[in-house]
């Protein structure tokens, strides 16, 4: 656990041996979070945007909350959004929720050879697509696909990739979930862990030379903070002062490794940024309304020149790591029910309830009609095929684009190849 | 040869506003190697600067730059550093435009000082274009001579896909042929050192042959140029000699051309051995030229160990190795 009072750093240094971090729950155990130290909603003050990064050391160990348990919002942090903007973020994670069950089902059926769901987890990508431009670039891990459904991006296009179908713009050379859209502002992802993040920095070095407004966002993993592109992110970041947010999604699981195995288990994730002299700061990523809040506040800097910021979203995966994965085998299956700060559709909704702006039938119509629109669009997709069956592009494609031009060696193995 | 590198990046600075150049002390100071010298001044600090001792973060950065719009230049300041960004040239840039089917792409060119004879010990000699040939999607370019050196690079920095431009570093200065015992040369009078000022392209993948003979085919690129031109004069051996000038991509033609004219080969380069480029080399002539062949094809190469710092000139593979490799490829 982050509460750094708690009993691991006494055990550890009284035992003569070496000392491996295990988690606080295994199969079996009862879990008990009630050793987290979670301030209350509205209890963290919000400095203003400018302020000195060596002022506000404090808010990398806080956790800043804005929904509190009974669904108001309380403090400086409220972003005070307008009910309809509330409402589609509430629909989009819910329609990350509704794509992300469809698609385990279809893989489980053979028609995807792989799926990552990013259940508990959808208000870290959905508030910070709602908090950015448009035209801000984003730099995701493989479970930030709530960003594309944030910005619209149809459906049938993400399907298409998890099939690799006939209908699939990456032409089946992508597993599945490694989407791209250059149009969506979404990069492409990559399957080595924490590259995107520095390559963002990169991008916004980039529009800051060119004098642009545009900026751009990175998300990583707890467990990836231990790459050395990590490292590297924050070290340029913080020399180029490049407009960039950085966000590290503790989910408090990379597969079956707990956070500690990340260093987690000594400091927060957030402290990192402090020796970069960058602004970071903790946030409940189970909040909608603090982690929108928090990323307009760091986009804000970002855009008037004043540098990046980290942001840590503490946060759970309620689910496995993938379809590959069994989380049961190293954690309690009632772990996921356990984590204390609850479900991020579940706390917009009753928030939107409690400010009298929806209602429990509304929800229980909107879950029907995302169900019935990603079950249609999955029709749709189908039809342009499925790994297992149907069209799908011509195989000699697989030979094209590995450079601008194919350079005389490939033109001979396409040849040779007789596809 | 420093010059005319530093040449082509004022002429790419200068004719193209999304080029920038950093790595390494290349900013104020202009270069370990002086190759940036002056081009911070002439183009702006936001254009041409120092970055944080971070191979792996400068290649990021070039890649993220790349997708934003930008022509990115890096120096990696010696070769033998290189590898921390592997993991960007190998997995990121150099399959960026496969993995988003041209979405996005790399346009990024990787300079970096290769190579021995400078008595750099095993942290400033090494060769690794063999690593990066082997990786699908980069592309890797080696000049031997001044005019090659500032048209190939010029053609590397307008080129849309990752570019590893190995300098060999011994031939910064002046032309080596491996006979480290000699009065060392300068560029001047070379004929390959009348460079123009302007912008000119050496296109990637064509080989040129530096010396036309008849008796045996010597495929070389960088200082082992200048040590085959050597070899064949000591030798009095009708070598014709072929820089290969960019490995990938590879100019197959040329190479096929002289071998089925001479029916011998001999592949030199600096890197070790086993698995180098020169493994490669040896089985396309075997491939394209096996009824052409009248002896095996032999390799002069840097022994299978690392770089030994006192022992640089048994380890370079010198003219006297590419002779013997010479004489017995005719002999047999």
């Amino acid at each position: 656990m982050h509460d750094t009072e708690s009993g691991s750093q006494a055990l550890r240094r009284n035992d003569p041996g070496l000392h491996i971090p295990e988690p606080a729950f295994r199969p079996g155990d009862q879990p008990d979070f009630s050793g987290i130290s979670l301030p209350p909603a509205g209890a963290v003050a919000r400095p203003s945007v400018d302020i000195d990064p060596s002022a506000i050391r404090e808010l990398a160990f806080s956790l800043i909350r804005v929904l509190d348990e009974g669904g108001h919002a309380r403090g400086e942090w409220d972003p005070q959004l307008p009910a309809d903007v509330l409402i589609r973020g509430l629909r989009a994670m819910m329609l990350t929720r509704a794509y992300d069950q469809r698609m385990v089902r279809v893989q489980r059926q053979g028609k995807s050879s792989f799926y990552m769901k990013c259940t508990g987890e959808e208000a870290v990508a959905v508030a910070a697509a709602l908090a950015l431009r448009r035209d801000d670039m984003c730099f995701p891990t493989y479970r930030q696909q709530g960003l594309l459904l944030a910005r619209d991006w149809p459906l049938i296009d993400m399907m298409n990739q998890v099939y690799s179908n006939s209908g699939d713009r990456l032409k089946g050379r992508q597993m599945p979930v490694f989407y791209s859209s250059r149009e969506a502002g979404f990069f492409s992802i990559s399957g080595n862990l924490g590259t995107q993040y520095s390559q963002a920095v990169g991008w916004a070095m980039a529009s800051a030379a060119d004098g642009g407004s545009r900026i751009a966002a990175a998300w990583i993993g707890d467990g990836a903070t231990a790459e050395g592109d990590f490292h590297y992110a924050l070290t340029f970041a913080s020399v180029y002062q490049a407009p960039v947010v950085l966000n590290i999604v503790n989910n408090q699981w990379a597969i079956s490794s707990f956070a500690g195995i990340a260093g987690g288990e000594q400091s927060t994730f957030a402290s990192r940024g402090i020796g970069f002299g960058i602004p970071s700061l903790r946030v409940d990523g189970n909040d909608f309304l603090a982690v929108f809040a928090v990323t307009a506040w760091a986009a804000e800097r970002a855009r008037a020149g004043l540098g990046p910021t980290l942001i840590e979203l503490f946060t759970y995966r309620a689910d496995g790591h993938s379809t590959s994965d069994d989380p049961t085998r190293y954690r309690p299956t009632t772990e996921p029910s356990a984590w204390p700060l609850g479900d991020p559709i579940e706390r917009l909704r009753d928030h939107l309830v409690t400010l009298g702006a929806w209602s429990i039938e509304q929800h229980s119509t909107l879950e029907q009609e995302l169900a019935e629109a990603v079950r249609a669009a999955g029709k749709e997709a189908e039809a342009l095929g499925t790994l297992k069956d149907g069209p799908r592009i011509p195989a000699a494609s697989f030979f094209e684009q590995v450079y601008k031009d194919m350079p005389p060696h490939l033109v001979r193995q396409l040849r040779e190849s007789g596809l | 040869m420093i010059e005319a590198i530093n040449s082509a990046m004022d002429v790419a600075l200068t004719q193209d506003p999304q080029v920038m150049v950093f790595g390494q002390d290349v900013g104020y100071f202009g270069g370990v190697f002086r190759a940036t010298e002056g081009l911070q001044r002439r183009h702006g600090r936001d254009r041409v600067f120092d970055a944080p001792i971070s191979e792996g973060g400068i290649v990021a950065v070039a890649v993220g730059m790349g997708a934003y719009g930008k022509r990115p230049v890096v120096e990696i300041q010696f070769a033998d550093y290189i590898y921390p960004a592997t993991d960007q040239l190998i997995s990121e840039a150099a399959r960026m435009r496969y993995r988003t089917a041209g979405e996005w792409w790399s346009p990024i060119t990787v300079r970096s000082p290769y190579g021995g004879g400078i008595f750099g010990g095993q942290t400033h000699s090494q060769s690794p274009e063999g690593i990066f040939t082997h990786v699908a999607g980069l592309k890797t370019v080696i000049p031997s001579n001044p005019y090659d050196a500032k048209g190939l690079l010029v053609a590397a920095i307008e080129d849309d896909d990752p570019v590893l431009f190995f300098e060999p570093k011994r031939l910064y200065n002046g032309p080596f042929d491996g006979h480290h015992d000699r009065p060392v040369r300068n560029w001047s009078g070379h004929p390959d050192a009348q460079v123009p000022q302007g912008h000119y392209r050496v296109e990637l993948g064509k080989a040129r042959v530096m010396r036309e003979g008849r008796d045996v085919t010597v495929l070389a690129y960088g200082t082992m140029v200048h040590v085959a031109l050597a070899a064949a004069e000591e030798t009095g051996i009708d070598a014709e000699i072929l820089d290969l000038r960019t490995l990938i991509p590879l100019d197959l033609d040329a190479i096929v051309r002289s071998v089925k004219r001479t029916g011998r080969c001999v592949v030199v380069h600096e890197a070790t051995r086993t698995c180098g480029f020169g493994a490669e080399l040896s089985a396309l002539v075997q491939e394209h030229c096996f009824f052409h062949l009248e002896a095996p094809v032999e390799r002069v190469t840097g022994w299978d160990t690392p770089y030994p710092h006192a022992f640089e000139w048994d380890y370079f593979p010198g003219p006297a190795r590419l002779a013997a490799a010479l004489r017995k490829c005719v002999d047999t």
